[in-house]
């Protein structure tokens, strides 16, 4: 029983920061399953919704906030594809990559500017930021609700790429680019919807994230990113439940490494996964076979 | 024939515009204040222009786009801090305030810069045994994520011993503590940086010329081609690797020097992004291209865009000027050079005396304009 009182909020937090990570990795998936891009802007959208959330909270009510904030951020995530992406379709890929490194840097630097380079005090959310206590740990509700959350939108997402004409045309130009293309669906669109939907779910994971930790700065969206997609390659990139599982793996297992006191080691263990399961199974968990032709 | 003496001229035109370059700087270093801007840019841009050339060896002529510079110039920089350091020092407890110093072992300055770069170079080796079987992008993760343990290693508290934990290194020997050889006269630092970097960039510059270099240029174009024609795949890339990692850890050393003070937090991914964004900006695949970008980004970010972030200078009564606003500016423009100019300053191409005379003789192509197009617009500026 003291076993489980020790080990249980480490577990808990684990989940809660696995689910919190599994909604910013489906968008490193899902771009990445059609552009094959690394995202490396995700991360830095997903520390804009927190920022967006800060200021837009010291002036305006919760009720009103939070639905902007997800606004804003889908529209950020929207102006990112058509301005520094969408030129640079028929560009090789390691121009579009540069090109997301320097998105990256730009709204790093943005928020630099806007926080003056303080930590911003991340506000309270009523309900979500109480305290409950499960099995004798106590721990935030949003530790709680984070996992159905996520579970239900993730569901939601699959019914959606499964049965709406939008979610068929992304599996088709995922597939195939070209051939999409030639069979009428508007490739444009689809890539803005993908940016959409996954700007969205990091706007729903910021929330989250940040009422568990006190503040925001403008490099705290680097590292959870990175680690996102190392969960999005675990689970096999281009597959929705794979990064969600990749991600509740790499949450559960860096919060278990945190209780032994590696803390430092947290990260260390990410890439090495990373660099594993790339050695062994290139495609990840659920990945699809890919060829390379010469 | 011609063509030999062509190259002979051109040999000797490098020489005298190096030997020209050196003394001005001699000149400069003796008759203006030591705390000038213009020596503050000379000296970074040119570590930064070594680290440069060294990603861009790996980027740009062998292909393999890593993202892990940061995190070897971090190695760097300590090694040298670490072990430059006065016995001395290191017993007292004015830098290792809470640790107990393992490495008792002072160094001078060459040797721990030479060590410096060794020390990086292992490193490199070690990773890039499992590191460098991954493809492109992968790769680039996968080197960020090791630049990231680095940062983390370092500032773990188990280190302290050695790293002294995440707290500031520093009181090691900077660039004021160089003297000229037998003497006690300082060495004029901007020299220094200038003559440590510059001979580092030319051992580059010749093994990219090498046979070596060839191979790792085929790599870069097709690798089952060059796969094909007999080229070991992975013993180059580790080499380009390694070597490229030496030099980085080199650059991360002459930074210490340079700043008189070292810490883990500053080798952030954000130093890896500007360092590609450099070698963007120069043009992937071009050593002049990239020396140009780091003197003009570091101008631009040190000095020429400074007023931007003095809120002194604030027209209208708008508060739009403050502290920040010089990097949102700053990577505004880099995005548009991403977006718009994707070739950089010089492409794929080096300065070459013969561009460089043809342009005199004809600027920007305006003379021939009709008769055919400008072979040396890009060169423009720079020539």
């Amino acid at each position: 029983m003291s076993f489980l009182q020790n080990s249980l909020p480490y577990i808990l937090a684990g989940i809660s920061v696995g689910g919190q990570y599994a909604l910013i990795a489906i968008g490193y998936t899902m771009v990445y399953g059609i552009l094959r891009l690394i995202n490396f802007a995700h991360g830095d959208v997903f520390m804009a919704a927190g920022m967006f959330m800060v200021f837009l909270s010291a002036s305006l009510p919760l009720g009103a906030a939070i639905p902007l904030v997800l606004l804003l951020t889908v529209l950020l995530g929207f102006l990112i594809e058509r301005a520094a992406y969408k030129p640079l379709r028929s560009a090789p890929r390691m121009s579009v990559m540069i090109s997301a490194i320097g998105v990256s840097y730009l709204i790093q630097n943005c928020a630099l500017y806007f926080t003056g380079g303080l930590a911003k005090v991340y506000p309270q959310l009523p309900w979500l930021s109480d305290t409950v206590t499960i099995f004798g740990a106590v721990t935030k509700r949003v530790t709680l609700v984070t996992p159905i959350l996520t579970i239900l939108l993730v569901v939601g997402l699959s019914l959606f790429i499964r049965y709406t004409k939008v979610g068929i045309a992304m599996r088709a130009v995922s597939k195939d680019f070209e051939t999409a293309r030639l069979m009428g669906i508007k490739v444009n669109s689809v890539i803005s919807a993908t940016f959409i939907i996954g700007s969205l779910l990091a706007a729903v994971g910021s929330l989250l994230y940040f009422t568990n930790y006190a503040s925001v700065t403008p490099t705290s969206g680097g590292m959870p990113g990175l680690k996102c997609f190392v969960a999005a390659v675990f689970g096999g990139i281009g597959s929705i439940p794979g990064a969600v599982i990749g991600a509740f793996i790499i949450g559960i297992a860096e919060n278990i490494i945190k209780g032994l006191g590696w803390t430092t080691f947290s990260v260390v263990f990410t890439f090495a996964l990373l660099i594993i399961i790339l050695l062994v199974k290139p495609t990840g968990l659920f990945g699809e076979k890919a060829t390379d032709k010469v | 024939m011609k063509l030999k003496n062509e190259k002979k001229k051109d040999a000797l035109c490098t020489l005298i515009a190096i030997a020209v370059m050196l003394v001005v700087l001699i000149v400069m270093e003796l008759t203006m204040k030591s705390t000038s801007i213009l020596f503050t840019v000379l000296k970074k841009g040119m570590i930064y222009a070594l680290v440069a050339v060294s990603m861009n060896l790996l980027n740009g002529f062998t292909g393999l786009f890593s993202l892990g510079q940061a995190g070897f110039m971090l190695i760097g920089a300590y090694t040298y801090a670490i072990f430059s350091m006065p016995t001395a020092v290191k017993l007292g407890d004015t830098v290792y305030k809470y640790y107990d110093c393992a490495i008792s072992l002072e160094l001078g300055i060459f040797p721990a810069l030479l060590l410096a770069g060794l020390f990086a170079a292992v490193f490199a080796a070690l990773i890039g045994l499992p590191v460098l079987r991954l493809k492109s992008d992968y790769l680039a993760i996968a080197t960020l994520g090791f630049a990231e343990i680095f940062r983390a290693f370092f500032q773990w508290d188990a280190m302290g011993p050695v790293t002294n934990g995440a707290n500031v290194l520093r009181q090691y020997k900077d660039l004021t503590k160089v003297k000229i050889p037998f003497t006690n006269i300082p060495f004029p630092p901007t020299l220094f940086c200038f003559l440590v970097a510059g001979i580092c960039i030319a051992i580059i510059v010749l093994l990219i010329n090498s046979s070596y270099g060839r191979a790792f240029k085929a790599i870069r174009d097709d690798e089952i081609a060059a796969e094909a024609m007999g080229i070991n795949l992975f013993k180059h890339k580790e080499m380009s690797f390694v070597i490229s990692s030496f030099f980085a850890g080199i650059s991360g050393a002459l930074l210490a020097m340079f700043q008189y003070t070292v810490q883990a937090a500053q080798f952030k991914t954000a130093m890896t992004y500007e360092i590609l964004l450099i070698v963007v900006i120069g043009g992937i695949g071009s050593v002049t291209g990239s020396c140009i970008a780091s003197f003009l980004f570091i101008a631009c970010n040190e000095w020429w865009l400074r007023f931007l972030d003095e809120s002194s200078n604030n027209i209208l009564g708008l508060n739009i000027l403050r502290s920040g606003f010089r990097k949102v500016v700053f990577s505004i423009i880099i995005m548009i050079i991403v977006l718009f100019f994707s070739k950089g300053i010089m492409g794929e191409r080096e300065f070459s005396w013969a561009r460089a005379r043809a342009f005199f003789r004809d600027p920007f192509g305006l003379v021939s304009r009709r008769k055919k197009p400008a072979v040396s617009e890009e060169v423009s500026g720079d020539a």
